[in-house]
């Protein structure tokens, strides 16, 4: 029975958050979506996908100030077949999308996006016919960082809200699990 | 003697590296649960302030939305009357919304402000889901009213 969530709550890993639509859970699956689900928001291994300036910021996250590891996610890794999030940091421009969509589609599900920075999310002050307005044209995007760059710990933030977002997942059915790989994820539609 | 010349000497010397590094204080952040010291100029998320009579102090002249290089900011202002008073000039705005992802957090709207009504404060935590999420409405932005008038 899908319940509507009500009322605010101050954000929490696994707490619900307001107008989520709570799924009833599968009851042969519980155990199995909770471990799967620690297990990847526990261990995400960003593709590094450095396109400028935020870039830097990045590195920085990763560096011992700030220091990425403490989320199991300091293995930044430069191939796709072994990253589970993109981290797309800086100006996507029109000639780098279809490289930007080729590296998507080569790295294993489960696999999500993160939008660092106020252009790879909308274009930001690049409003012009080199750069693509929002890499949500290209890849689904999970979770948008606005900053221009986003300083290491907004971007800590955005990793956070995206575990969260991992430790939600309901496994209804096997491509929920995304164990096996049916489909690709579609583009989500964004209102104009 | 050249195993000692070899083996051990270097070996200690990088452990030596290792002990002196124990004594040195620790320079992460834990982030989440502690936050570090923002500079007094940094410039994240935007406030529309009050005056301490709890008026508003945006007077709707859009100066910000012309100053913006991103484009991001919508103003729509209406006149103030003496039944529906927001701002003590003669407009208010009726509609002020920020586009918080197209944003470039320059600053340029705090500096472009003739009653210094926005300004940016060090709330960086602003990473969501949704591209819709990130309008920021007049309602979201607005200082609460000061605690003795309301």
């Amino acid at each position: 029975m899908p319940k509507r969530v009500e009322t605010v709550v101050l954000h929490d890993s696994s707490t619900p958050i307001l107008g989520d639509v709570q799924k009833g859970g599968n009851v042969v699956l519980t155990s199995v979506e909770t471990l799967l689900n620690q297990a990847r928001a526990n261990s995400l291994w960003p593709l590094t996908f450095g396109l400028a300036c935020c870039a830097i910021e990045m590195m920085s996250t990763a560096a011992s100030r700030f220091d990425l590891a403490r989320f199991g996610s300091e293995a930044f890794r430069a191939t796709p077949r072994q990253a589970d999030v993109m981290i797309i940091a800086g100006r996507l421009s029109k000639k780098m999308a279809p490289v930007l969509r080729q590296i998507y589609d080569q790295m294993p599900e489960p696999k999500w996006v993160i939008s660092m920075g106020a252009c790879a999310s909308t274009g930001g002050v690049y409003n012009n016919y080199a750069i693509v307005q929002g890499t949500d044209q290209i890849v689904p995007v999970d979770v948008y960082v606005p900053g221009c760059p986003p300083s290491p710990d907004a971007l800590i933030y955005g990793i956070l809200k995206l575990q969260e977002k991992i430790k939600r997942t309901k496994a209804g059915s096997l491509q929920d699990l995304r164990i096996v790989e049916l489909e690709p994820r579609q583009l989500e539609q964004v209102k104009a | 003697m050249e195993l000692y010349r070899d083996v051990v000497k270097p070996m200690l010397a990088g452990f030596g590296i290792t002990r002196r590094r124990l004594k040195h204080e620790k320079v992460t952040i834990m982030y989440p649960e502690q936050k570090r010291e923002q500079y007094p100029r940094t410039r994240w998320r935007h406030v529309l302030t009050r005056y301490e009579s709890g008026l508003e102090r945006c007077i709707g002249c859009s100066l910000c939305a012309g100053a913006c290089p991103a484009r991001c900011i919508y103003v729509q202002a209406a006149e103030n009357t003496d039944e529906a008073r927001f701002s003590p000039g003669e407009r208010y705005a009726t509609r002020y919304e920020i586009n918080m992802i197209r944003c470039i957090f320059c600053g340029y709207c705090q500096e472009a402000c003739p009653t210094g009504a926005i300004v940016l404060r060090n709330d960086f935590e602003l990473a969501n889901y949704k591209r819709e999420d990130f309008i920021y409405t007049k309602e979201m932005l607005l200082e609460p009213m000061p605690a003795n008038l309301s």
